[in-house]
């Protein structure tokens, strides 16, 4: 069980990387899974063809907030189209955790706010 | 006979099971309770010995079939201080409110008034909501006080001569609150208002009489009450099911049928289109005599002591916020809380590795989440097969949660992140 929430976890849950907000955002989303409360708002700054730079902020448990953090580590200098090709399962090769379906949200709830912000018509 | 509770467990099999190594812990019995052999069995032997479709079938098997199905409605009807005629099997206790709320819909109008409380499960909230909207009807709310209770100071305001409906739950499937029932009948029906009562959470914990709470309806699951999954019923004064009219329709709500023309079943078959949940009656029949062998009021009182046990544990952990009564006057053992710097799911999660099986989330319930000022609760919710020793093994786990996220050496963590579960937080 101590390997769900291992020492690199509650890291980012407690110190998350990227935090905070981009003023000249050029695209951006919030996503807020309402039967628990769990929030991501994640700022892209697109140049192109790929993401130049991401912050995120949040609410919520371990796990997705987590999740967002590490993600957002992978999503600066990667392709727009990489970016939206990421998958459940890249997730959680990027956990590194084996998580239950009913958490399945919460781990990809970061994922669904960057897709939702990189697909919007403004790109 | 006193209760012997190593005796109860043995009857429930699958207390035996082990959940990621562990000993089942089962403390989620406001979602759904464990099944006895005694209901199990009855279930089985249905479809063994048994089985026919009922209705006055003139074969044998037929007959001893819609004599057991009766049978268990009597049973049922007896136990909840009712005549048969006024039980009325369901889907579920959902399906019993919805089932109201279209009965009553041709009454109502834009003139009239609806009464449901601030604690209420979706179940009892939404088909009004919805019934409001189409009608035209208002939909009032009648809040809760800090203690988790109806603030019956804002009775007289809100309860007025447009009340035509009351809605309410008899036990929080959230903060445990057993809530007055027949005060706001008596108040409800000098208005010219009828009462609903959504009594999930109440039959397997507390004795229920109808003629006591003296409501108009009132609606249950067999699930919830050690009985099998899939029915339910609503209860409604015969002189009430006898003026309504029915509003689904088919085989065997019916006495005589024309081409153009139908003539209704007597009570309570009128309200029953179709073939029944049969097996399920009976299921539901044996975990009736289940309870009424080992005595609501023994199963009441033990409950009551194991839920202080629990109310107490909880003082032993730092930053809990428990919801609900303090303590166990006119409560259940449904206790909800938050631990500081502990989502929810991450409890859960926690004690699901450690074979304790909570709930997490909003219950249902996500207006009295608001009015509790968090977007999700972890709940523990007991039954007579909990012990002592579960509640110590649930207050280990519960520490082990805290400690995990409350290390010793701490990295600097940022105020906002260490005040996530407070109550009072802002975070919905």
């Amino acid at each position: 069980m101590d390997d769900l929430y291992k020492e690199e976890i509650l890291d980012h849950y407690w110190n998350p990387h990227n935090a905070g907000f981009l003023e000249n955002a050029t695209a951006s989303a919030h996503e807020h899974n309402v039967t628990c409360g769990d929030k991501i708002r994640m700022d892209f700054i697109v140049d192109g063809d790929t993401v130049v730079d991401v912050r995120f902020q949040g609410e919520g448990c371990a796990i997705s907030q987590a999740s967002a953090s590490m993600l957002t580590d992978k999503l600066k200098d990667l392709s727009i189209k990489q970016a939206q090709q990421m998958s459940d399962d890249d997730i959680l090769q990027m956990l590194g955790i084996t998580i239950s379906p009913a958490r399945m949200k919460c781990a990809t709830l970061g994922l669904e706010t960057m897709k939702k912000a990189l697909c919007s018509p403004k790109n | 006979m006193p209760l012997r509770i190593p005796q109860i467990r043995s009857q429930f099999p699958i207390l035996k099971r082990k959940v990621n190594g562990k000993s089942l812990t089962y403390v989620d019995n406001a979602a759904t309770t464990q099944k006895p052999k005694a209901v199990l069995d009855k279930l089985e032997q249905y479809y063994i010995k048994i089985n026919a479709n009922v209705h006055r079938g003139i074969h044998t098997l037929s007959e001893e079939a819609s004599a057991a199905y009766e049978g268990a409605r009597e049973t049922l009807a007896r136990y909840i201080g009712a005549t048969p005629q006024e039980l009325i099997y369901t889907r579920n206790a959902t399906d019993s409110i919805n089932i109201v709320a279209r009965l009553l819909e041709s009454r109502l109008g834009k003139r009239d008034e609806i009464l449901v409380t601030q604690m209420e499960h979706h179940s009892n909230l939404v088909p009004w909501q919805q019934l409001a909207k189409r009608t035209g009807a208002t939909l009032k709310i009648l809040p809760i006080t800090d203690e988790g209770r109806w603030d019956m100071s804002e009775l007289p305001r809100l309860l007025t001569s447009s009340t035509k409906i009351v809605a309410v739950n008899h036990c929080s499937n959230v903060l445990g609150t057993i809530n007055p029932v027949s005060t706001i009948a008596r108040a409800a029906h000098q208005v010219g208002a009828l009462v609903v009562v959504d009594g999930a959470q109440a039959a397997a914990h507390i004795p229920i009489n109808m003629r006591v709470l003296d409501c108009d309806f009132y609606a249950m699951s067999a699930h919830k009450m050690y009985g099998p999954t899939g029915i339910g019923a609503l209860f409604g004064k015969k002189e009430i099911l006898e003026i309504l009219e029915p509003v689904s329709f088919g085989g065997d709500m019916i006495k005589s049928v024309s081409s153009f023309d139908a003539e209704w079943n007597d009570l309570p078959w009128k309200f029953e289109p179709g073939t029944p949940a049969i097996a399920e009656a009976i299921g539901w029949g044996a975990a009736v005599e289940w309870l009424k062998k080992n005595d609501i009021d023994q199963i009441e009182r033990y409950e009551r002591d194991l839920t202080k046990q629990l109310l107490n544990a909880f003082t032993e952990l730092p930053d809990i916020t428990v919801y609900g009564p303090a303590t166990t006057s006119n409560r259940v053992g449904v206790v909800s809380f938050t631990m500081e710097g502990v989502h929810p799911h991450d409890i859960a999660t926690i004690l699901d590795r450690e074979g304790v099986a909570i709930r997490s989330g909003n219950h249902c319930a996500m207006p009295l989440m608001v009015r509790l000022g968090v977007p999700a609760t972890a709940r523990v919710s007991l039954a007579v097969y909990n012990t002592k020793s579960e509640i110590a093994t649930i207050l280990k786990a519960l520490k082990k949660a805290w400690t995990i996220f409350h290390p010793k050496v701490m990295v600097s963590v940022p105020e906002s992140r260490r005040n996530l579960w407070q109550k009072n937080s802002t975070n919905h």
